[in-house]
């Protein structure tokens, strides 16, 4: 038996321009008034409560800041294969961002690990354009 | 608002300005003993309820047990295809997954003998003919598509036989999900007993 609920949410100008951007393939962010970037963007000052005006692109590559390694995918995962969930800082952002890496291997995962987006071959303005980040081949830890 | 800067790369494409999110919930639902005997009998085409040796009402679909007397039903009581509307619900709104044209009615049907109602669809009548007390049948699905479901009955459509006066109680006294039709509520025979000195 499957029950459905079709929603649709207007995402307003912020979170409007985030998923622009990963439908442009861009990551950004919204810059705050002590210069501090948040990635997603917040719609308003985490200090002031005024709504933010500026959006700022991070990335695309970044550093994982924590992560949890999942053995076994169930159907709802983004990927078929085991992978971590991790908490990745892109590079010009204040504030880590939850996403999927696709490591292959728990071995290959640590902190620190920088990773790249791989995205996916059409895009369409949704957080599942960006299909996960996959470590950077030649990358150096943070 | 206050304006909002973008990068240059995002200030000319057109803006996402709403995104779906879609609920989808998957159930895997395991009917029990008493359940699956009655859906083996629907794919026979035959409608099979359980009496409760306490209290006689006769549930159907079936759970196994009597919900006020909380003993097992065991004693199994095949059904006629033919009931009485005890209420039911004009839909005239288009909603998303509805498989059906509207107007449709789906209707709480007290099949004969029993005394809780299965919920079905009124067909093959007009929906603002549909009335408390109407008195319908089970149409079948054609043999070859019958399985395991009460989606076997097509719809319920009317008989033709009188109306029949239906009984709700809640409408009168306390509270109650049952019905009965015919003017007397169906006998209780711990109505004649004495209470005392029973654990």
């Amino acid at each position: 038996m499957v029950i459905e609920y079709p929603f649709s949410r207007t995402t307003g100008p912020v979170i409007g321009a985030f998923l622009t951007g990963l439908r442009e393939r861009m990551l950004v962010g919204s810059r705050g008034s002590d210069g501090r970037v948040h990635v997603p963007p917040v719609e308003s000052d985490p200090l002031t409560g005024e709504a933010v005006s500026e959006i700022v692109e991070v990335g695309p590559a970044g550093e994982v800041t924590t992560w949890a390694w999942v053995n076994v995918p169930h159907a709802k995962h983004p990927l078929d294969r085991p992978f971590a969930w991790a908490l990745i800082r892109l590079d010009g952002a204040d504030t880590p961002m939850l996403h999927v890496v696709d490591a292959g291997s728990i071995d290959a995962m640590r902190t620190g690990l920088r990773v790249e987006p791989r995205w996916n071959d059409e895009t369409e303005g949704s957080i599942t354009d960006l299909a996960c980040f996959v470590p950077v081949a030649d990358g150096e830890d943070a | 608002m206050a304006d909002l800067t973008l990068p240059a790369a995002l200030r000319d494409v057109e803006a996402v300005r709403s995104v779906r999110t879609p609920a989808r919930l998957d159930y895997r639902y395991t009917p029990g003993t008493a359940t699956s005997r009655f859906l083996h009998a629907i794919e026979q085409k035959r409608i099979m309820g359980e009496r409760c040796p306490v209290c006689r009402k006769v549930y159907v679909p079936p759970r196994g047990a009597c919900p006020t007397d909380g003993v097992p039903t065991e004693e199994q009581v095949e059904l006629p295809h033919t009931g009485t509307v005890t209420s039911f619900c004009v839909v005239n709104l288009q909603f998303y997954g509805q498989g059906m044209e509207i107007p449709y009615v789906s209707a709480n049907i007290l099949l004969d003998g029993s005394h809780l109602p299965i919920m079905h669809l009124i067909q093959e009548v007009q929906a603002d003919k549909v009335r408390t007390g109407m008195r319908v049948e089970a149409v079948w699905v054609p043999d070859e598509e019958m399985g395991p479901t009460l989606e076997s009955i097509k719809w319920f459509r009317p008989t033709g036989e009188p109306d029949v006066q239906v009984d709700i109680p809640g409408e009168d006294h306390g509270t109650g999900l049952g019905s009965w039709v015919g003017g007397s509520p169906p006998e209780d025979p711990r109505a004649a007993q004495t209470h005392g000195g029973d654990a």
